[in-house]
């Protein structure tokens, strides 16, 4: 019992990283991306191949994994970045397609449908992060959730932060106050990219074989289910999120009722989660913290008013 | 590239693929040109579609031996799907979409991947994940004419959707409601202003686009048998042709699936592309036609405005 929590806290922490990617992508800058699941994939392929194959130590293939899932990022930022709405949806959701496809197809380095196994486990200092043995693991993925969630944080507050809020908010009006909105909304594509391909590389040193089976669009509707029931554009609620559907998702298994719940029953259950929180409450959960300008801009412009009434 | 006939062949074959993306193609391109979001449940309706059409045509025709009585009892078991395909199809846009009609763009959007989502679980709940067989209604054997094969299946698909197309394109040229769904698709305010009931409006689109999307799903049924994802990869599939054919614009939706299923055809058979990549060609060609030009062949290219 107490084994099968920890699964799910891994599990929930790994998504809770997708889940912040996507939520730069969707929350932050308001570009449905549907491809969380190709980064992901991209993720664990580089650390799989880079271990098994070319003997790589686990925490090199980290950082390379989330360059590679960026460039990946990049390359589909790059097109399609003139895409409204829906259009860049389904050009996300082609190009996340292509990535299973080739992954699928191309057997001399991914071994196609069979996938990749026999990933050695991650050793720190000399001592191997079992992660059969639930407890190494799951602190492994949470410091990378917390440093992740510090780092984004910061990204959000920063100029480029607000820039995406601005494009989310009205793209022409950003555009003209001068704002790249070419290259922000790459920039996004990548940083949401990097964090997912981390998070994958990550899923791959934790099951310790990699299928293509795993990297589906479920994968993907289930990351931007998170992030639109947290609240988009929210950090903590994403993460929040990421729990709740987790939780969602395993509950059948939890309360021993997987013989009688149907399989189906979750995804249905996502489904529902989407529909009802669009119709009911679209902003999530938590909703987003809006940075106050009045209180920054108001009293201001509330001054020079005044000023100038007694002129 | 092998003899005449060997080109006729893939001519025929990528055109019966072709017809079949583009009826699907229809109904998306349809709900877009007039409320402006993809209806990502489009191609779950085509599902539910083909499972109602097997189960009225199983019922239906008992022990029935083929012949034209048979195919009499086909085409009523095919009307049935269309019509509670579009009851189906007006019920979810009332009760998902409607309600965010005035909300972000994202919000349809995602409500109707929602829907999608639901459709497809629920359809595997309640059949079973296993493919069902849906039999020909005819002797499926393929006639030779000078070389090229063509089989009774291929014949039923490039008619009925030749009348279907045809048909649609009359209705919304010719009559009065389908200048009303012009009008709305042109300017949902001011129609309503000149009298259009735009409700009625949305709603005969989406009926008319859920009942072409089950007229393809059981053509598509009968080679590919039904399963609960069925939609999902035809459904993407005419989207794209949607698009490449400039999304909104009907003559567009037929001339990108018409091209849609040649290019993945001829892809297979003269370029040597894998089976395996087909599905990669219709997304490489959305990336494409996105990048090179984004209102697609046939659409008008849209200045947005403030």
């Amino acid at each position: 019992m107490i084994n099968f929590l920890l699964l799910i806290l891994i599990y929930t922490g790994l998504y809770a990283l997708l889940a912040l990617g996507q939520n730069i992508i969707t929350g932050f800058t308001g570009l449905l991306s549907l491809c969380a699941a190709g980064f992901f994939a991209i993720g664990s392929y580089t650390t799989a191949i880079l271990t098994v194959n070319y003997g790589w130590s686990f925490w090199f293939t980290i950082p390379l994994a989330g360059v590679l899932a960026a460039l990946a990022g990049a390359l589909i930022g790059l097109p399609t970045l003139r895409l409204k709405g829906d259009y860049l949806a389904i050009a996300t959701l082609g190009f996340g397609e292509i990535i299973r496809n080739v992954i699928l197809n191309w057997d001399s380095l991914t071994r196609g449908p069979m996938g990749i196994n026999g990933i050695p486990m991650p050793t720190i200092f000399g001592m191997v992060i079992n992660p059969y043995r639930k407890w190494g693991y799951l602190t492994l993925v949470w410091i990378f959730v917390i440093v992740f969630y510090f780092l984004l944080k910061r990204l959000t507050r920063s100029r480029m932060g607000r820039a995406l809020e601005a494009i989310k908010e009205d793209e022409i009006a950003a555009y003209s106050m001068g704002i790249n909105t070419t290259k922000y909304k790459v920039w996004a594509f990548m940083v949401g990219a990097f964090v997912a391909g981390c998070a994958g590389s990550l899923q791959a040193g934790f099951t310790l074989s990699v299928t293509p089976n795993t990297y589906t669009f479920m994968v993907s509707v289930m990351v931007l289910c998170m992030v639109v029931l947290g609240g988009m554009g929210n950090h903590l609620a994403v993460i929040l999120g990421a729990l709740i559907i987790q939780l969602a998702a395993e509950f059948p298994r939890l309360l021993g009722l997987s013989s009688t719940v149907p399989p189906q029953f979750k995804q249905i259950v996502f489904g529902l989660i989407l529909v009802i929180m669009m119709i009911y409450r679209p902003q999530g959960i938590v909703g987003r913290k809006k940075v106050n300008y009045d209180k920054f801009v108001g009293n201001e412009t509330r001054r020079v008013a005044k000023k100038s009434e007694v002129n | 590239m092998g003899s005449i006939s060997e080109v006729f062949q893939h001519l025929l074959n990528g055109l019966t693929l072709g017809g079949i993306y583009a009826l699907i193609a229809l109904g998306y391109t349809m709900v877009y040109g007039i409320l402006k979001f993809i209806n990502f449940a489009h191609g779950e309706i085509l599902m539910v579609g083909a499972y109602v059409g097997m189960f009225a045509f199983d019922f239906l025709r008992g022990d029935m031996p083929y012949g034209p009585l048979m195919l009499v009892v086909f085409f009523i078991a095919m009307i049935i799907a269309m019509i509670i395909s579009a009851v189906l199809g007006m019920a979810i846009e009332k009760i998902a979409y409607k309600p965010l009609r005035k909300a972000t763009r994202l919000a349809p959007l995602l409500s109707a991947i929602g829907v999608s989502f639901i459709l497809s679980n629920l359809a595997a709940y309640i059949w079973g994940t296993k493919s069902r067989k849906f039999d020909y209604p005819f002797d499926n054997t393929a006639y030779n004419i000078g070389g090229v094969a063509i089989t009774p299946h291929q014949i039923l698909i490039l008619v009925v959707s030749m009348i279907l197309m045809i048909g649609l394109k009359l209705y919304i040229d010719k009559t009065r409601m389908g200048k009303a769904m012009r009008a709305t698709s042109l300017d949902q305010d001011v129609a309503a202003l000149m009298g259009i009931d735009v409700n009625k409006v949305i709603s005969l689109t989406f009926a008319i686009g859920s009942g072409l999307a089950a007229t393809a799903g059981i053509l598509v049924a009968l080679d590919f048998k039904v399963y609960p994802t069925m939609g999902a990869m035809a459904g993407l599939k005419a989207f794209v042709a949607a698009v490449v054919g400039g999304i909104g614009n009907i003559t567009g939706a037929m001339v990108g699936g018409i091209l849609l299923g040649l290019l993945e055809t001829f892809g297979v058979a003269v370029l040597g592309i894998p089976q395996g990549l087909k599905d990669t060609i219709a997304f490489g060609i959305l990336i494409i036609i996105l990048l090179v030009k984004p209102e697609g062949l046939l659409g008008k290219a849209e200045r947005e405005k403030v």
